[in-house]
């Protein structure tokens, strides 16, 4: 599904990323781990194409789609959607309104008819029941005084309507609730059963106890400087970055 | 991939979709002679019948034209205007006895109304959207209205809504009575002039206690070359009735300027309620600034009885320059006056405007929410007067003016007038300016919206508040047309 390889990237001409090599075949979740200010948001961007994320090595495929010829509109409707560590707010345009624009963009790239009116609400209706918000929120303005949490839960509910083929989530779980982590996890865990992959950014163990990962990689100083299974996490749980940082650096 | 293809041709598709509205209808036009003198005005007596008074007050007006000067306060630069080098009437020919009924418009007419997405047949009208309300328009093509539908249904009703040049033959009496009230004759350089060579509009007429049962619409079609349009309106609402009222302009795509100078009257007796709704959409100019509309206007609402409301709603896309600022006088106690604006300006466009709130009764209130956007070389001025007096007490304002800029190359000002004096009055003014941020942009694009597409969402979110004034049938249009001027104003 996704395969990244000398990933290298550049914000105001600070080398971030380093040559990060990936890869998350179809219907796989991996987690990526490590300190602050690793990286891990820079990679998020780089993929999506973000203005300032200046990618000047190595490539980045999703399936048979080479991200980095397209702008950011075409790798979203091309499958790849960024749950962002910070939601942003869109004044005066509602839910409804923002995701159906979105919906019926991406239906259209892909030579599809735009989505009918019933469809849609039933698909709103039908993502917010998963994601656990009351669709209320969805005549709402897009993350408009929505709380911490609810913005992240509102990240979800998008993606569960665009089905994108990758999700990166860009520490999703930080702000979450107990009821919300379990019902974000319950979401991830359905589309994955569909064959949908992702990529899970996280600080904590606890969104991987409910979301199991195939593989979990430690990203440090810009580069992978570890990978293993489920179980790596718990070891960093326990011993923090120390060591890594000191290799990294 | 040929995915991306697609998109970029759609943008292209929609880059050329600019003004849409840009074509011109070849149909033989009587014309007046060329220039401004008082045989023009005379020509246009004629053409439209009008009984002697009607002629008196023009060329009164005209005197007073002649020894006043055109302003030049607002942030707007043009060359000279030649009042002399432009034609003052124009006509299609075949309009000449005016005809009755649609059948014998001249098909060429109709059929320029239905490329404008303006059917005039009263069925097609029905036919069209399913559970839509009917809407009654009154079609002005130059200097002539050609057509006016759902006249009977509404005269059922005691509702007069027919051509000011028709009003002022078989309503003297009420013409009389209010044209000129609100805006006097000789108020500003350009009202004048229309005093003097004002050609067609429309007159509303609300009987007491009759709340009209449709939305009313003028829609201004200029087409004739080097034709300047002089559109008049006045409507008048008797105690306790209600009206909603909306314009639509367009012009083809033309090198030269062409001048509209328009006066609109609004008259609102005690509980009485008029909205009145525009969406000016006259051609803008090319990018480089060459041709487009000089659109310069005076409205105005009196509301003379207790109770009265006044709401002004613009949605300004058009024009090279706008100079333009509805107002209401608050004369009753109790009245209300709001003023809800959009204005955006792309390329090279010029627009001052605003509005002009005067708190003459108590407790009067006033709202003005004013939302101003400049893209490419465009300058924007927003410009507002708000004035209590003496006898004012208990009056209130409220204004917001919020500016968005697309770009680093246009401008936006703001410019508020605020007189108060009378102390126990409240006003308060708030203001804005900001730009459309990368993170929105990005966020929407993230989506998979088209960079253009997010820029038309993300404005239209800032003209939300504006945009739900509009009546339900012209919101989605208005949103559309905020979306198309915005296009190519970004990358
Ligand atoms: N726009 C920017 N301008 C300047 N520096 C930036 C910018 N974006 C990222 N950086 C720098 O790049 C480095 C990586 O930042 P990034 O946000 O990717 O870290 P992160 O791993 O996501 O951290 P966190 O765990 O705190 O979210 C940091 O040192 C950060 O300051
Ligand atoms: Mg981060």
């Amino acid at each position: 599904m996704l395969e990244i390889h000398d990933f290298q990237v550049s914000v105001q001409d600070q080398p971030i990323l380093r040559g990060i090599d990936l890869n998350v075949p179809d219907g796989e979740v991996h987690a990526i781990m490590g300190p602050n200010g690793s990286g891990k948001s820079t990679l998020c961007y780089a993929l999506s194409g973000r203005d300032g994320y200046e990618v000047f090595a190595g490539s980045a495929m999703l399936g048979e789609v080479d991200l980095l010829e397209l702008e950011p509109e075409d790798r979203a409707s091309a499958g790849l959607f960024l749950a962002f560590q910070y939601p942003i707010e869109v004044p005066g345009v509602t839910m409804t309104t923002f995701l159906r624009e979105a919906l019926n963009a991406q239906r259209r790239y892909r030579g599809e008819e735009p989505v009918a009116p019933m469809e849609f609400v039933q698909l709103m209706r039908q993502a917010a029941g998963t994601i656990g918000l009351n669709p209320e929120m969805l005549k709402r303005q897009v993350n408009v005084g929505f709380s911490g949490g609810e913005k992240k839960r509102n990240e979800m509910l998008q993606m569960a309507v665009l089905k994108p083929s990758l999700v990166v989530m860009d520490e999703t779980d930080s702000g979450l609730d107990i009821d919300a982590l379990k019902e974000v996890s319950h979401g991830v865990n359905r589309l994955r059963d569909q064959g949908r992959s992702f990529l899970l950014i996280t600080h904590y163990q606890r969104l991987l106890d409910y979301i199991t990962p195939d593989r979990v990689h430690v990203l440090a100083g810009g580069r992978i400087v570890d990978s293993g299974d489920a179980s790596l996490a718990l070891t960093l749980e326990a011993n923090g970055y120390t060591d890594y940082q000191l290799s990294a650096a | 991939m040929p995915a991306t293809v697609d998109t970029k041709e759609q943008v292209e598709a929609l880059a050329k979709r600019r003004y849409a509205f840009g074509f011109s209808t070849d149909i033989e036009m009587d014309q007046a002679p060329k220039g401004l003198s008082e045989d023009t005005i005379r020509f246009i007596s004629a053409k439209k019948f009008e009984p002697s008074w009607m002629l008196e007050w023009r060329f009164k007006a005209f005197a007073r034209w002649q020894k006043m000067t055109e302003p030049h306060w607002a942030k707007l630069s043009y060359p000279p205007i030649d009042y002399q080098d432009a034609y003052y009437y124009a006509a299609p020919k075949s309009d000449s006895d005016r005809p009755e009924n649609l059948d014998e418009v001249d098909p060429k007419l109709l059929a320029t109304y239905t490329k404008l997405g303006i059917p005039l047949r009263e069925q097609e009208l029905l036919a069209g959207v399913k559970n839509a309300r009917p809407v009654a328009i009154d079609a002005v093509f130059d200097s002539v209205s050609v057509a006016t539908t759902f006249k009977k249904t509404l005269a059922e009703g005691g509702v007069i809504f027919c051509p000011i040049s028709e009003a002022i033959r078989d309503y003297p009496e009420l013409v009389q009575k209010y044209l000129g009230s609100v805006v006097p004759v000789s108020d500003n350089y350009f009202a004048c002039l229309n005093s003097a060579v004002f050609t067609d509009g429309s007159f509303v007429y609300i009987p007491k206690g009759v709340h009209c049962p449709m939305e009313l619409s003028t829609y201004f079609r200029i087409n004739a070359e080097n034709t300047g349009q002089f559109e008049r309106t006045l409507i008048v609402v008797e105690d306790g009735g209600y009206v909603s009222y909306l314009e639509g302009c367009t012009a083809p795509q033309r090198d030269k300027n062409q001048l509209h100078a328009a006066v609109v009257e609004l008259v609102a007796m005690d509980d009485a309620e008029i909205k009145y709704s525009t969406v000016q959409n006259w051609y803008p100019g090319d990018e480089q600034g060459r041709g487009g509309i000089y659109n310069f206007v005076t409205k105005r609402g009196l509301c003379s009885g207790r109770r009265a409301k006044i709401m002004w709603t613009q949605v300004e896309t058009g024009s090279a320059i706008t100079w333009k600022y509805p107002g209401c006088i608050l004369k009753g106690d109790d009245s209300v006056g709001e003023f809800y604006s959009v204005a955006i300006t792309n390329n090279r466009q010029q627009a001052d405007t605003g509005t002009k709130m005067l708190h003459l009764g108590k407790n009067t209130r006033s709202r003005i929410i004013a939302k101003g956007i400049s893209a490419g070389h465009a300058d924007q001025t927003y410009r507002g007067a708000v004035t209590v007096a003496a006898g004012a007490h208990g009056a209130k304002n409220f204004t917001q003016c919020d500016s968005l800029l697309i770009g680093n190359q246009c401008g936006a000002h703001t410019v508020p007038y605020i007189t108060a004096k009378n102390p126990n009055s409240e006003i308060e003014h708030e203001a804005s300016t900001s730009k459309i941020s990368e993170d929105k942009l990005f966020y929407c694009r993230q989506r998979g919206i088209p960079e253009e597409v997010a820029v038309g969402i993300i404005v239209n979110g800032f003209c939300r508040e504006v945009m739900q004034t509009l009546p339900m049938e012209f919101a989605v249009e208005a949103q559309k047309l905020v979306s198309i001027s915005l296009e190519g104003s970004i990358g």
